[in-house]
This record gives C-alpha cells, structure tokens and sequence, in this order.
C-alpha cells in the first residue's frame, strides 16, 4: 500500500512539469501580454515593467526559475494584475472559499443522491422510482447558469430570503444558493449511478442467496449490497469533487464569491500569467490526489483489487 | 462493465447457429423500452427542426425585425401573425430561427465532438489493450497522466488563446473525454484476447488486423455505442458552459447554451419565452440522449435476459 | 432638486470654514434632514488592479484613490477646480512655473502632516523607472522638466521639474507652457503618497493593515473579487464636514445580476443594463438616473495597407457613416438617453462649436439614398464587399455591432463578419491592423474638444487605423498655443466630415440606478470623478 502511494506520487512529478509547461507555453503564447492595455504603453516603461516581472528572460529560463520558485520556496511569484498581491495570497483567499462551499455541495450531492438513486432502486418501476429518475435527469440537464438567476428571482426577488450574492465571510446566507445551484447536477448523477449499480448488485446471485437465507431487507441492503454497489459511485465522486471545484467557475462568476474560479477566469483573460499558472497547479495536484484517493478507497472496499 | 465482455461473446458465439444474432436481439429488447423508443422518435423530430427549420422560418437568423425593436419586452413575444413562432431575441432577430440555428451547432457539437472522443478512445485503448505487454503499459501510463490535468481549464485557456472558432470547440470537448473511453475499451480488449476463439484465430495463423477487426471491434461496438450516446449531453453541456463564459461560437451563429444563457440573463425583464424555447429544447434532446444511453445499454448488455 | 445641489457643491466650501462642527443630523448647507445610517454601498463590475495611486491605471481604483488620498486640487461637481491639499497656487506669466500652496492643517491617517515633500517624492516616483507604473506615461504628459530623460533611466529622477521649497510650498516646472496644467493635479497619479510605508511595506503597502492615506477615508476591508470597504478619517482636515460613515464596494461582473441585487436593496447604485433604462424609470421613477458625459462610441476605420481596399475610397467611408441610424441604436437599443452622434467631439464639450453637418439634417431615408449613389459612384456593388468588424466582448458592443452590421446588409448589401475578441485578443488584433473597422469608445481627460480631436492626429498611440491628414495635424498643433482654439476643432470636424476615418455613432449618457436618498451625486461632472466625502443620505 505504502510503495502504492509512494509510486503514484512520484508519477504525479512528470504530470505536474508537462502540465506546467504546456500551460506556459500555452499563456505565453496568447496574444497579448499582462501588460498590454488601451493606451499602448511606451517602449521604454513597458521594457521596465518587463524587467521588473522578469519577463524578458528567454522563455526556457522563465519556466526553469518558475519551478525552482515553486519547488524550493513555495513560491509562485507576485501577480501581475493586482500589484500588492502575491499568487501564494489569491489562492489563500479564494480556494479555502470555493473548498468550503464546493465541499459542503459535494456533501449535499452524494448523501441526497445515494439516498435518492437507493429509494429508487428498492421501488423499482415504481411511481417513487420514475418519479425519483424524473427528478434526477431534469437535475442533470438544467445547466447550472439557469438554476443560479432562478434561484436567486426566487429567493432574493420574490422571497427576499437570501442576499443575491457576495460571500461575506462565509455566512450561511449567502452559501445556501450556491451550494443549491452546485450540487443539483452531480446529485442528479449520483443518484443514477446509485440507483443502476444497486440494481446490477440486488440482481446478483450472491444477494439471491441472501434473500433465500431469509435475511431482512434491511440487513441485505446495508451488510451485503451497498458495499459492492458504491465502487461505481466512488470512482465517479473522485474526478467529480475536482469537477465540483472548477465547475464552480459558473457559480464563482453568477454569485460573485470571491473563489478561486473566478480567480481563473480573469486571470487567463487578463494575462495573468502567475496567477493563472498557480491555480492550474493547484488544480492539477487537487485532481491527483483524488484520484489517489478513490484508488485507495477502491482497495478497501473490494480487496480483489490489488493495488 | 466487465460483465458485458463476458456476455457479449455469448452471443457472437450463437450467431452462426442460429438466425437471431446479438444484434437483432439487442433491438427486440431496445424496441421493448418505451421510454427508449419515444425518446429515439422526439430526437428524431428534433434533428428534422434543424434540417428543416430553415424551411419552415419567416425570417433568417441574423434578421433584424426593425418593428419590434425598442420594445421587446411587449412586442416581442411569440406570435404567429408576424411570423415570429418562437417570439424574438433581444435584438429583433426571429428566436425560431435562431433556435433552429443553435440546435443545428449543439447537436453538431455533441455528436462531432463524441465521434472525435469515440474514435480515437478505442484506437488508442484497442491498440494499447491488443498489443499489450510494455506499449500498454506505457500507454496507459500516459492516460493516467493526461487524466490528472484539469481539462476544464485548460479548454478554457484554448479558447482564450486561440480566440473562438467552431473546430476548436469540437476538438475540445472531443479531447476531454477520449480519456476514459481509451481506459474502457483497452480493459474490454484485453478481456477478448484472452477468449478462446481470439486464440483460436491466433493459433490458426489469423493476421492480426483481420483478428481485431473480425472478433475485437465487433464486440467492443456495443460498449462504444452506449458510451458514445452518453457522450453526447456530456458534449453538449460542456459546450454551454463555454457560451455561457462567453467562449462560444461566433455571432451572428448560436448555440443552444448562447441563447439559453442571454435567456436567462434576461430573465428578471420579462421576456421568458427567450429562455423557455432554448430551453425546452436543450432539456428535451438530453433527456432523449440520456433515455435512448440506458435503454442502448439495457439492449446490449444481455446479463438481463 | 438639480439646482440645489450645484448650489450646495459650490458653497460646501467656503462655508465649511466658517460653519461649527456639524449639528446632529441636517445638512449644513441645504438643511436636509440626514438618514441615521451613513453607508454607501455600490457596484463596481470589476475588481481595481491597485489602489496606489502611482500604480492605479483602472476606473474603480480611480474612485477609491480619490476618497482615500488627497491632491493638490480637486473638482466641484461641475468639473471646476477646488482647493485639495493645496489653498491656492499661483503660475508665471508663461504658464511653465507653478507654485502651489499647500494647507498646514492636511494630515496623514497616522498622525503625520502631509508636506509638499510627499509630492515631489510621489510625482518623482510616477516617473522613476523602477517603479515601473503602467501610468508613468501620465507624468509625460504633464510634460514636467526633464521627465523623458528620467522615464528613460538617463537622468536621475531627482532632476525632475518638481520641487518643495519648504515644507508648504511645491514648485512645479514645465517644459512648454501648458494652462490646464492644475487640472492635472485632480488626476490620481498626481496624488501624494507615503515614503515611510512603501519603505516598511514594499508592494504591500496598499493593505488595509498597512495603508497610510490623507483622503477623507481610510480603507478598512479588502477581499479581492468580492468587497472593499473604507471608513471615514478622523484626522482628515475636513472630517467634520463628511457625512458618510463607511463606503462598501462589492464586485459583481454581471450587469443583470447587480440589478437584481440592486433591487432587493443590497446595494445603493449600479450601472442599468443597456437597453432596460425607459423599464425601470417606468418602474422606479425616482431612482433611474441619465445624465450626458463626455465619451463618444465610435468605429474607426483601417486605413492601411491590410485593410480592405474599399475602404480606402472615402466614398466607401461616408456611405457606411451614412447607413449607421444612429437615432435606432439610441433608442431602440440603448435607451438609456445618450445622444446619436454626428461629430467625434460631443456637443456640449465647453466651447465646441459644432460645424455644419450635412448629414445631421438629412432624415435617414436621405442618407440611405445617398449612400447607396455613393457607393455606386464609387464603382462598388455592395456584395463585393465583405468586412471584419472587431470588438470586444461586451453585451452593448455585441449588440451594436449585430445592429450596424445588419443596417450595413439591408441598406448596401455589404456583409460584415463580426470578430468578437477578449480585451486583450482584441488589443493585440487592433494594433496588428487585423481588422477592416473597429470598435472604439473614448472619454474626454478634460472638457475640452481637443481632448478628443488629438486623437485624429497622424502621430497619438491610439491611432492604429493609419489615418493621417496634414490639415489636421497642423490645426491641431496651431490650437495648442492659441487663446481661443475653438475654431480650429470646428474645422477639424469639418475635415472629419469629408475624409471619415471613424464613423461616430453616440455619445454616452451616464445611466445609473440610484438610491433616491443618495444626494450630491456629480452627475455634472463630465469625468463623474465623485468623492464619497460630498455624498449623502437623506431621512425618509
């Protein structure tokens, strides 16, 4: 298990430079510099701010002492479009944001989606499971950037419930719509996960032999089949909790909340070069560690598998 | 998933024997799921409004209906007397059209996109799966890296570096999802090599390339088809996302999540049919998309039988 | 209402030195019964990119800049120049030297005076190389002795033409003669900054736990992307005559969203979505505000090589200048009260006298037959015709774009692509000429023509279309020396007429929803520069 983790760590150490350099070369390439702005700057400032940002190294430099920046010290450089913040700073303001309503949406998605996909499965093809299939599927198309002014006409406009947006550091108010309008699609996937793994797993011969042992409902279900019917849904939770997070862009832009989506989002517009390539990192180690993760849980559910 | 590999030869196996082939009784039982069938019929309908939407239009899609103009709110709405089915969008233009229009791009989208994911997925996991033994291994090592790169992102930084442009989209969201089609075909593969008729063509002197493509992709098509299927909203919501970034394809063309995002944009004034047509519309297709996946899956996978 | 307070600005002043500490809860000036609550909250669409005000090059930071530091002078709401820091100043007969007097009772929020050193060390920091501020191209233009050479890292930025003579008195030189000169001490750049903080704190200096300012508020709250707040200062020198408490700006990208949340009261002022203004003045007649400012929305035309080659007949020009109903775009589109646009330069510009215009009094039937005899004359068929229109991602530039192109097909035939582009996508294509016509919206610095008819000259950066016309180029530099110019701009216009290289379509209207309790909004003030300080709330 350990040489496990260890080995898949290691293998993260090539993912993460080819990821690092394809987004540089990526974003240097882009038309458009950090500091290109309306009134075209004159040479000799822009050959200042340049040096400044050291941005008038060769590019292989650049990246060289961009890894050894981040390597040795943690370090991912100063922004380029907020002048009294460091990346290091932007990510700490904004990631803990987007990790505490994208982890309370996670939360919500799978306890209301495995509760929703198990209902339907014990009832199959009945009026709860066409109901519960109904509400999953509708969940899952509605893209998110309809569900987020819906809700907020509802609640804010009419109701006068909720404030519109904002995050106001982290009050319950203003995470109620953006946890909703994040959580609703993954449930609805959940849930169908859910309900057709379970389905597969009470069909199964080994819950067959329960049954005729005369084992309760009940005792079937959570000693015998749950067991067996999460590793679909688990495999699906880990890439989806990284997805909940940059999926968050919408919610970040609709809600204005200050994460790190929206921190994205402008950044690649922007050019911000620093900015940008942090929270790629950032993302990119997010999504390998989850992925460590639900190999791990996978392994502990099903001991066949051998890591 | 694995169940399917070891069902699906079952049936190649029955085919010379007898007339009734995996294939045909896969669509008896497809043909038996209601919900199935009317969904294959409603997308069917709703590709024939965007081949013959042009047709049926008063007014083309970047046509600017001067009279309405100023006053959308009231005069805008969907009316049939001035050809306006689906009322107009924010600028004058005929929503109907311009749905037509959207519908042609998404479903475009969606299934060029999963064609571009489907195809080089299998070839690549078939290929990996097939040859096995070192390739594979390296092979696959490079999926699990290319999986760990948060792909959302990084189409994103396509769309802001190249600017916006319809290939770009396709070969986006196709690029994102090959990923996992290539780890579930190579799994797939590798299960059918070591089946005895696979051995049996190889110890007869069978070439290879007839091998996969007599035994191997025969029986790996029904997983791709039912992957492919589920694909498509997959695709098809991805490429709203982007338009509703703004990254979408260029005016005076639309999609479906361009003009479900300005509907629900403008919501709060009052003009909800901008919304509800698009809407309806994009809800409808994924239902389809989604009904016609599990019951292709339900036909394919005979464990049910 | 509007009169009352032009009459209430122009004399907060004076009477502020002789009126005592404020009384309870009424205005000093107009008597008004003030709201209990003192708390100004309003939208800003994007988060500000510095607040230093050497640094400072966006809008949004220009308006926190202006509450939390204070220049030498600042604006009335009419755009007219009131003591700031300084009392008064003084200038040479030839308008090169300037000396200002500085107040001695300005502070710092730590407790320090503010001298005219923290001048001269700030207006010599905009232009020292190694603060590298994207802005420093401001120093230039106020055009002080040496500041190309310093710019340049020839010459050390201790030789720059600014000077204290003593603690409360600041020497100003200038390269070449230049009147508005004291105008320029209203813009953020020119504002005093703290040496002993950027010493202690480097770049950090402009946090809320570190900032030292000398403006009416200090800033208390900064969470990027989401809310700034600044607090009132108690040491500032006129503190007793401000009335808020405390200014939230919260960032919120979407114009429809800040609506909303504007209507369900979270906030006191938001800009109105194009096209909604007459829909909610309707709804919300006391609160919907439009007033005219100086900018102009324009389409400039590429007139070098890589351009199409239509467009180089200025027949072609005028006939797509003539299709553009401007009088359907202001009001079918925008509705918000702005002005259809003729001339590049406004009319209400202070001492523009608009020329004759033909096509101004022509109905748009007339000049659609024109232009389309024109474009025949010109020997080309409109569906030869096939043009890149370049812009920016925006709702109303979309609009417009999808509006003029669609005049430019029914009225000419001619076909326009639309090449919608992220800002700097756009920057980049615009300066590389990859465009036929562009997009292109323009504020006046300062009220007057040639604030925007020096951008026609053959030589200013923003001219990337290659329009160069030696008649211009010379009025242009005539004007500069002249008394009275405003002959030469009328002129200019009229050249503009015969040769357009840019096809104005409107000129802005400021369009604002508002809290009907929020009084003393500038909304005289062409550039809207607004001090929260002047701002209040009325009682109910």
């Amino acid at each position: 298990m350990t040489e496990f983790i260890i080995r898949r760590l290691l293998a993260a150490i090539p993912t993460l430079l080819i990821l690092i350099i394809f987004s540089f070369l990526l974003m240097h390439s882009a038309p458009g510099g950090p500091f290109s702005s309306d009134r075209p700057l004159p040479p000799e400032v822009l050959a200042n701010i340049e040096a400044k940002y050291h941005l008038d190294d060769p590019l292989p430099l650049q990246i060289w002492n961009y890894v050894v920046g981040v390597v040795t010290q943690f370090d991912f450089g100063p922004s380029f479009q907020y002048k009294d913040r460091t990346v290091n700073e932007i990510i700490a303001q904004g990631f803990p944001v987007t990790l505490t309503y994208g982890t309370i949406a996670f939360v919500v998605a799978v306890v209301c989606g495995c509760a929703l996909g198990i209902t339907a499965a014990l009832n199959q093809n009945s009026w709860l499971d066409y109901f519960a299939v109904g509400i999953s599927i509708g969940a899952q198309v509605l893209p998110n950037f309809v569900m987020a002014p819906i809700l907020v006409l509802i609640f804010t406009l009419w109701l006068g419930w909720l404030p519109g947006g904002g995050w106001n550091g982290g009050q319950w108010q203003y995470m109620v719509m953006p946890v909703i309008a994040l959580s609703t699609s993954f449930m609805a996937s959940i849930a169908r996960i859910m309900r057709s793994s379970l389905l597969e797993v009470m069909h199964s011969n080994f819950i067959r032999t329960a049954r005729a042992k005369g084992l309760s409902a009940r005792a079937i279900l959570f000693q015998h089949a749950l067991k067996p019917a999460m590793l679909p849904v688990i495999s699906y939770l880990g890439p989806t909790f990284v997805i909940m997070i940059t999926g968050s862009v919408v919610i970040d832009l609709y809600f204005t909340t200050g994460g790190i989506g929206q921190a994205f989002v402008n950044s690649a517009l922007n050019r911000d070069y620093s900015v940008m390539m942090g929270i790629t990192i950032l993302i990119g180690c997010l999504t390998i560690l989850f992925n460590l993760i639900v190999d791990i849980l996978y392994a502990w559910i099903d001991p066949k598998i051998k890591l | 998933m694995s169940d399917t590999a070891i069902a699906a030869p079952d049936g190649h196996v029955e085919t010379p024997t007898k007339g009734r082939s995996l294939w045909q009784d896969a669509r008896r039982r497809f043909l038996q799921n209601r919900a199935a069938v009317i969904s294959l019929f409603v997308l069917g309908l709703v590709c024939l409004v965007a081949v013959l939407g042009p047709f049926l239009a008063a007014w083309s899609n970047e046509e600017v209906d001067w009279s309405v103009l100023g006053d959308i709110a009231t005069l805008g709405a969907p009316s049939f007397e001035n050809g306006h089915y689906f009322g107009v969008d924010e600028l004058g233009r005929d929503l109907f059209a311009r749905v037509v229009q959207g519908t042609q791009v998404s479903l475009m989208v969606g299934i060029v996109g999963s064609l571009i994911a489907v195809t080089f997925g299998t070839l690549y996991g078939a290929t990996a799966g097939y040859v096995g033994g070192r390739t594979d291994n390296i092979m696959m090592r490079l999926v699990d890296i290319l999986m760990s790169i948060p792909y959302m992102f990084v189409l994103i930084l396509l769309l802001v570096v190249f600017g916006r442009s319809m290939w770009l989209m396709f070969v986006g969201v196709g690029l994102i999802s090959w990923l996992e089609m290539s780890r579930i075909v190579r799994g797939q593969t590798l299960a059918l090599k070591s089946k005895e008729y696979v051995e049996a063509a190889l110890a007869i002197g069978v070439k290879h390339h007839v091998i996969v493509i007599r035994h191997i992709i025969p029986n790996l098509l029904g997983v791709i088809v039912i992957y492919a299927t589920l694909l498509v909203p997959q695709m098809i919501l991805t490429e709203s996302f982007i338009s509703f970034l703004g990254l979408g394809v260029q005016e005076p063309n639309t999609s479906w999540g361009a003009l479900i995002s300005e509907g629900a944009s403008t919501l709060q004034y009052g003009t909800y049919w901008q919304l509800f047509f698009p809407l309806a519309f994009f809800i409808v297709t994924l239902f389809c998309f989604f009904f016609i996946g599990d019951g292709l899956r339900d036909a394919l996978d005979p464990k049910d039988r | 209402m509007t009169s009352k307070r032009a009459l209430a600005l122009s004399s907060v002043f004076s009477i502020s030195l002789l009126a005592s500490p404020l009384i309870a809860d009424v205005h000093p000036v107009t008597n008004e019964e003030l709201a209990d609550e003192q708390v100004f909250t309003y939208r800003v669409g994007d988060e500000f990119a510095s607040i230093d005000p050497q640094l400072a090059e966006d809008v949004q930071g220009g308006e926190f800049i202006r509450d939390l530091f204070e220049g030498l002078m600042n604006q009335d709401s009419d755009g007219n120049l009131v003591p700031g820091v300084a009392t008064h100043f003084e200038a040479n007969a030839d308008n090169t030297v300037y000396t200002f007097q500085l107040r001695d009772n300005a502070k710092w929020s730590d407790g320090k005076p503010v001298t005219a050193h923290d001048f001269e060390y700030s207006w010599k920091r905009l232009a020292d190389p190694n603060t590298a501020s994207p802005y420093s191209w401001f120093a230039k233009e106020m055009g002080l002795v040496n500041v190309k050479a310093v710019m340049a890292g020839d010459m050390d930025p201790s030789e720059l033409g600014v000077k204290a003579l003593d603690d409360h008195t600041l020497e100003v030189r200038l390269e070449n003669s230049m009147g508005h000169f004291p105008l320029m001490t209203t813009s953020e750049p020119t504002f005093p900054s703290p040496k002993w903080a950027i010493d202690a704190h480097g770049s950090d200096w402009t946090k809320p736990e570190n900032i030292v300012s000398n403006g009416a508020y200090v800033l208390t709250e900064h969470v990027p992307q989401e809310r700034s707040v600044r607090e009132r200062n108690p040491l500032y020198w006129n503190n007793q005559n401000t009335i808020l408490e405390r200014v939230e700006a919260l960032v919120i990208s979407d114009d429809n969203g800040a609506l909303t949340r504007y209507l369900a009261g979270e906030l006191d002022r938001t800009e109105v979505p194009t096209g909604q203004y007459n829909a909610l003045s309707k709804e919300h007649p006391d609160e919907a505000v439009s007033f005219p400012r100086l900018c102009a929305y324009y389409y400039f035309i590429n007139m070098t090589e890589n351009t199409h080659p239509s467009l180089l007949d200025p027949r072609v020009r005028e006939a797509l200048y003539l299709t553009v109903d401007r009088d359907v775009i202001t009001n079918a589109i925008l509705q918000g009260g702005e002005f259809p646009a003729y001339t590049f330069t406004p009319d209400a510009t202070a001492n523009f006298v608009s020329p004759n215009n033909p096509a101004r009094d022509m109905t748009q039937a007339d000049r659609d037959a024109r232009a389309s005899a024109l474009l025949a004359e010109a020997g080309f068929g409109g569906d030869e015709i096939e043009l890149d229109l370049l812009y920016n991602t925006s709702e109303a530039h979309k609009k417009i774009a999808i509006i003029v192109s669609q005049m430019w097909k029914q009225k000419l035939g001619i076909t326009t692509v639309l090449q919608n582009m992220e800002w700097k996508t756009f920057l980049e294509a615009r300066s590389n000429q990859e465009f036929d016509i562009g997009r292109a919206g323009w504020c006046g610095p300062y009220n007057l023509a040639s604030s925007f008819l020096d951008l026609m000259s053959s030589t200013h950066v923003y001219n990337d279309a290659g329009f160069s016309n030696d008649e211009i180029d010379e009025l242009l530099d005539d004007a500069k020396t002249k008394a009275d110019p405003s002959e030469n701009f009328t002129r200019i216009e009229e050249v503009l007429a015969t040769e357009f290289p840019i096809i104005p379509i409107y000129h802005y209207a400021g369009v604002f929803m508002m809290n009907d309790k929020l009084r003393n909004w500038p909304v005289g003030n062409v550039e809207q520069k607004w001090y929260s300080r002047e701002l209040y709330f009325a009682a109910d």
